[in-house]
Formats: structure tokens, sequence, C-alpha cells
């Protein structure tokens, strides 16, 4: 589908990539508007994360056009320069499913390692600013314990805060909540909420629909390297246009009720 | 027979100097083989540049396949031949830390590429250039794997360098030969001198074993 795309924080036009033969994104328009919160579904194997990947330049667009916070990440299949890919990356906070925090530094330095090296501050200033997200993701008390002594959700939690230290003006999500133990979801999705509230503009691949429903502007549908369908979620979850967006979301909302 | 001692006691003072050579051969070549090891290992991460990691691996292969003992003479038999006398000393611990470097290039590879690919995204995702993400975040975690295997290097390293012996220096191994050329009592240096090897590598797994349990401490790695 193609809808037409004003500026916005994020501007995507003919994306497209393919890992070997297989062809993950066909052709993909979207674009964000600053503060909006767009929460990406789709079965697996869809290319939600693929496509998540390649707004920070993990994965390489091999067409189609990227801008990203002013900063032009692909144009015409051509990425930008190594240099220029780490200016746009201190702007795009990103949060795995895995968390990977490094586990050979304390909490505290997690958060502060970047700042301190890239935005050129002092110890004190890192610290006290990394302090400050902690306390904002509810962790200060954790501030000098290693990665390893964290719960998941604690751990998402520091990975949220590392981002948040580089000052992004936009903030992706890859499945944040998918490895935790669903007692532990709902910490993270309180903060990732939080967030929203503030004004961060977020673009987030889950499979959390309620949280979808509530906290989302707009949710987009994607299934086999395409967006399918895009709306406010009041339509896509109460009456989506495409069969495909019905079959998926009958399958995962039946398994939720299950869970519930 | 009766094992005699005697001549060996009497030489205790050139077998602790040897010792002490043999220690400083070592312990250099081990310098030169980490450097070595390290800037190969970190050229051979990447297959796409294709000049550094095809000279990386060409040395891997000479090295690797061909005997220590050949690589010694080369430098100090073959080299004259073009002019280049390097002292006997030197080319042992070149000798030595070229042969080491290589194996530990392996070893600081496989380290790197044991550590989770999700570390270097999350470090470049933070804005990090590359270099700045191995020195900070995958060099220090791959360091503790290191540690291991490089023990298993150390000590292999500390018995090859008993071959410098035949480039004339003065290592314990050559002390002992000394000792025997003039007493006719080879089991008996030959069994102090596997004493004293023992010694040396015992004491490096000892310090390995605890650099490597500190390091590990807090279950932070």
């Amino acid at each position: 589908m193609s809808e037409p795309i004003d500026e916005g924080i994020v501007q995507v036009r003919g994306l497209a990539k393919s890992f070997g033969a297989v062809q993950v994104l066909h052709g993909i328009d979207f674009a964000v508007q600053p503060s909006q919160v767009v929460v990406i579904i789709g079965p697996s194997g869809s290319g939600k994360s693929t496509f998540l990947r390649c707004l920070n330049g993990l994965e390489t667009a091999e067409a189609g056009t990227i801008r990203i916070c002013g900063h032009s990440l692909v144009e015409h299949g051509r990425m930008i320069g190594d240099t220029q890919l780490n200016q746009l990356r201190t702007d795009v906070g990103m949060v795995f499913q895995s968390f990977n925090l490094f586990p050979h530094l304390s909490v505290l330095d997690n958060i502060t390692l970047a700042p301190r090296s890239l935005r050129k501050l002092t110890a004190r200033q890192a610290e006290d600013e990394a302090r400050a997200l902690l306390q904002k993701v509810g962790l200060e008390h954790k501030a000098d314990v290693y990665p390893g002594t964290l719960s998941g959700g604690q751990k998402q939690r520091v990975a949220i805060a590392r981002a948040l230290a580089m000052h992004p003006q936009l903030m992706l999500f890859d499945e944040p909540t998918s490895a935790l133990d669903p007692e532990l979801v709902g910490e993270v999705l309180q903060v990732m909420q939080t967030l929203a509230a503030e004004g961060m503009t977020m673009l987030i691949v889950t499979h959390e629909m309620n949280f979808a429903q509530e906290v989302a502007d707009t949710v987009v549908v994607m299934d086999h390297g395409r967006i399918i369908e895009m709306g406010p979620p009041s339509q896509i979850f109460s009456a989506p246009r495409e069969t495909r967006t019905r079959t998926f979301l009958q399958a995962v909302l039946s398994r939720q009720s299950v869970v519930s | 027979m009766t094992l005699d001692f005697t001549p060996v006691w009497q030489s205790w003072q050139s077998l602790a100097t040897g010792a002490l050579i043999t220690i400083e051969v070592t312990a250099s070549a081990l310098g030169l083989g980490c450097v070595l090891g390290l800037l190969v290992g970190i050229g051979r991460l990447k297959p796409q540049r294709r000049v550094i990691f095809g000279i990386c691996t060409a040395y891997l292969i000479f090295i690797r396949g061909t005997p220590l003992l050949v690589q010694l003479f080369l430098l100090f038999f073959g080299l004259p031949q073009f002019g280049i006398l390097l002292p006997a000393f030197l080319c042992g611990v070149l000798g030595l830390g070229i042969y080491s470097g290589a194996y530990i290039s392996e070893i600081v590879r496989g380290s790197i590429q044991s550590i989770d690919a999700g570390q270097m995204e999350a470090a470049r995702s933070l804005g990090m250039p590359y270099r700045l993400a191995m020195r900070k975040v995958i060099l220090p975690q791959a360091f503790v794997r290191m540690i291991p295997p490089l023990g298993n290097e150390f000590i292999a390293l500390i018995k090859n360098s008993a071959l410098v012996s035949l480039l004339t220096i003065d290592d314990v191994m050559h002390e002992g030969e000394k000792i025997i050329s003039v007493s006719y009592r080879s089991l008996e240096t030959y069994l102090v001198i596997a004493f004293i090897y023992l010694i040396l590598t015992s004491a490096t797994s000892f310090v390995l074993r605890r650099t490597e349990r500190s390091l590990r401490a807090n279950g932070r790695v």
C-alpha cells in the first residue's frame, strides 16, 4: 500500500531487503511523526524485526530511501558511511529482545559508557544522568550491581535507560518483552508507557496486543515483507480491512486470552 | 647403577642463571606473541578485508605448518646469508614469539567470535564506532575466555623454549648440556632440568588460574 509520505522523524520509501535468495522486505513505504507511538505487529517471519533493524543500519537496505531524524540513512539503496551512521545512531535508541547488556560492566557503567565516550560528558555528569535515568526506570538501587544478578525485566529496564542516556529522538523496540517471564512483562511495558506519555517517538515490534491497543497511535500490520494494513488501534483491532490481519489477530488474541 | 647428583648440585649457579635466561626468552617471546596474536587474530575477523585477511592467513599457515626448529634455524643460520646477523637471543625471542603468535591469534579470534553478536550490535546501536566497541565491550569479555587456552599456550612456549639452546643461547637446557659434557651424568642432569621446567610451568598455570578466578568474580562474565 502507498500512503503519501510527508515530512516526519522517520521516512521510508521503497525499502527492500533480502537475505540471500529470500526477499524479506518488498518495497516498504512508511512515515512516523514526532511523538508518535507506532506498534508493528504481524506473523513471525513477516519482516518486522528486519524492518526495524534497517532503521538504525543494523541491516543494510538494498533499495529505497530512509531518512531518520534529519539524517539520510539510505539514499536510493546506498547506505551512508560509517562515521555518519555512528552519528545517526546516537539519535536513535535501540532496545533488543535479548537485552544485550554488557555483562562485564556494572549497571551504572552500562549506561555511562556511551555518553562518556561519545557525548564527551565527564564521569560526574554521566553518572548523575545515569542515576536519574535509573530512577526513572525504578532501579536506582541497582546502580552498582552487575547485569548477571538482575531479573529479565530489570535487565530490559536498564537497557532502556542505557539507550535513553544518548538522548535519542527516536526509540526502536525489537520485541522488548518476548524474552521475559510473563510476570515481568508489565514492569517493562510500564516504563515504555511512561516514555510514550512524555512524548518520545517510539517504534515498537511486539506481540503485546493490549499494550498496542492502549498506547499506540498507529498500528502497522506486516505480512510477507509488506505493510498490509495501517491505522489507529481502534480500527485495526475492531474492524481490520484485511483478511490476513483478521486471521493473525484471531490467532494471537485467542492464545492470549487462553493464557490470561 | 647409582644416581649421583653431585655434579649437578655443584653447578646449581649456572642452572639458576640458565633458568633466568629461559624465563627472559619466554617472557619476551610471550610479549611478542601476544601482540602479534592480537593483531593477526583481529585481522582474521573479516574475510571481506581481503589483503589483511590474506596476509594474516598466510602467516598462520606457514608458521603452524612448519617445525619451530626449522623456523629458528632459518632466523639464525638462514638470515646471515642476506647479511642479516641477529644476536642469538634476539633470534630466539623472534622465533618463539612469531611461532606462538600464530597460535595465540587463533585463540584471540575464537574468543572474540564466541562473544554474542548482540554485544557488538548493542554497542554500535549506541553510536559507538567499531574500534571503540571492540576495545570497551568485546575484548574485555573475550579476554576472560582467552585465559584458559592462553595458559596452555604459555606452558607450551616455556617448554618449546628449550629449542633455543640449539642457537647457542645459554638457557637452562644449554647449561644442562654443558654439565653433561663434563660429568657424563645425563640422567641426573635431565631429571633436574625437567624438574626446573615443571616448576616454571606449574607457577604459570597457578598464576593464570588465580587471574581467571578474580576476573570471573561477582558473576560478571
